[in-house]
């Protein structure tokens, strides 16, 4: 089950500069994980100590903000798309 | 050869008349079409009537009465111009249009309301043209739009290209909020400034760059750090908020202070190649705790004058606020309140994502209580209500 993760500016240096990778996993959290597993650094940007989302990530599937649904649970279709968006505040 | 009072008579037995008194109860509920030349329209009309001349009626009347099933009354001076125009509009497949016997002048002696309509002058005729020709703007949206008070917080990147575009469509009153002085690494990207203003204060050199684009703008400076102290103040009586500062702990306190006087904020944020746009629509949307509960720690949000930003990014969000703006305004179409609109210039992508209001918001959700305005640390969490308000 192949899903699609893309990642904002600030996270592609630890993807090696890629905007999106393809990751194996069928809910929220399998497919961040996998994603950590691939770029070391990743997974402590998007979680906290206790393997919690931070607050200031807004992680969608497809147009679906996560927190909405079944948060790390909610479940990715094949071929789906992760985005993760963070706050940005400059102007 | 039929002579003009055989074709009177011809029109006539088309149509339906309405007298005065049947007219005066339909007002408010059929609309009300006048056919009459400018110069006769601006001098007083029905009020709320639609005014299509009659020499432009068949062109123009699709476009700015696209429902043809809705109740027409239609009036010139005397009832004779209106009962050509009614037979024109029945032929054109409008199916409810009566004529005003006696015209308006009939209606004006009996005593009936009438009022002069506000009308453009000349000089706007010729500069609203563009907006004029869209009949979902029209003469009376381009007064609202002279009418409207939109606040701009910061005259920087995304507020310089916003203030520049709602000047132009000219939006009646533009406050701007900035305290900086205009430097010259600012002129890679905030265009209401130039090598003339270096060192000037921002606000007044966004005055200068407004109010020589368009003398219809009323500009408002607010030469000052938004505060706790101010920020209410400042943004009460506006319409809309566009924001444009630079910082989480500015776009919380606005948040919390916009939700209290209820005015919609038009956010927009960029980070070097990407932008964000969206609207807070108090109470009948996220707003910007449901979207960003807590904000992210410093060293993993930089600042664009840590981390840079292409001059022409805030150009586009910016100008997409000005957009957004101006739909709130005139009630067009649909605006991204819910949803958030994501650019990635690199890859030139839009996105959008659905964003939702949080039951659980501490600022406009249920159980929020009472908000206090006051000064944010870096963490930005809401205050209770005994904290105390630092001046």
């Amino acid at each position: 089950m192949t899903a699609v993760v893309r990642l904002p500016s600030q996270l592609r240096p630890l993807a090696g500069g890629r905007a999106e990778l393809e990751v194996e996993g069928r809910t929220v959290g399998e497919v961040l994980a996998a994603a950590g597993g691939v770029c070391p650094g990743l997974t402590e940007r998007l979680f906290d100590d206790a393997g919690q989302l931070r607050r200031f990530v807004n992680v969608f599937v497809a147009e679906e903000d996560v927190r909405f649904h079944s948060g790390l649970d909610t479940p990715v279709a094949p071929g789906g798309v992760v985005s993760i968006v963070p706050a940005v505040a400059g102007g | 050869m039929p002579v003009f009072r055989e074709l009177f008579n011809q029109a006539r037995a088309q149509i339906r008349e309405i007298d005065a008194a049947g007219a005066e109860e339909v007002l408010g509920s059929a609309l009300f079409l006048d056919v009459r030349e400018p110069d006769e329209y601006e001098q007083g009309a029905i009020p709320g009537s639609v005014h299509i001349p009659r020499g432009n009626l068949e062109l123009q009347v699709e476009g700015r009465v696209p429902d043809r099933s809705v109740p027409i009354v239609v009036y010139c001076a005397g009832g004779v111009r209106s009962a050509f125009a009614a037979k024109t509009l029945a032929e054109l497949g409008y199916e409810d249009v009566t004529s005003l016997a006696g015209g308006f002048n009939g209606w004006k002696d009996a005593g009936r309301p009438w009022a002069v309509p506000r009308a453009l002058s000349a000089d706007q005729r010729n500069r609203y043209q563009r907006h004029l020709l869209l009949p979902e703007v029209g003469e009376a949206g381009q007064q609202k739009l002279l009418d409207a008070k939109v606040l701009l917080l910061g005259a920087g990147g995304l507020g310089s290209p916003a203030a520049l575009y709602l000047a132009a469509a000219g939006v009646g009153t533009l406050g701007v909020v900035d305290m900086d002085v205009v430097d010259a690494s600012n002129l890679q990207r905030q265009v209401l400034h130039n090598m003339d203003r270096i060192g000037l204060r921002k606000v007044d050199s966004a005055r200068q760059t407004l109010e020589a684009l368009n003398p219809d703008v009323r500009v408002v400076t607010y030469d000052t750090r938004l505060g706790a102290d101010n920020v209410l103040d400042v943004i009460s009586g506006y319409d809309v908020v566009v924001d444009g500062t630079d910082n989480f702990p500015t776009r919380y306190l606005l948040n919390d202070a916009a939700l209290l006087a209820r005015v919609p904020v038009v956010h927009g944020s960029i980070f070097r190649f990407e932008g964000q746009v969206t609207v807070f629509a108090p109470y009948d949307g996220p707003c910007y705790r449901c979207f960003v509960p807590e904000p992210p720690p410093p060293e993993l949000a930089p600042s664009c004058s840590e981390a840079g930003v292409l001059g022409v990014l805030p150009g586009i969000i910016g100008s997409l606020q000005a957009m957004e703006a101006i739909k709130i305004l005139l009630g067009l179409g649909d605006t991204l309140a819910g949803r958030l609109l994501a650019y990635d210039a690199l890859e030139a992508t839009f996105r959008t994502f659905r964003m939702q209001r949080d039951p659980a918001c501490p600022a406009c959700g249920p159980d929020a209580g009472e908000l206090v305005i006051a000064e944010y640390d870096q963490f930005c969490m809401p205050h209770p209500k005994e904290a105390p308000a630092l001046a």
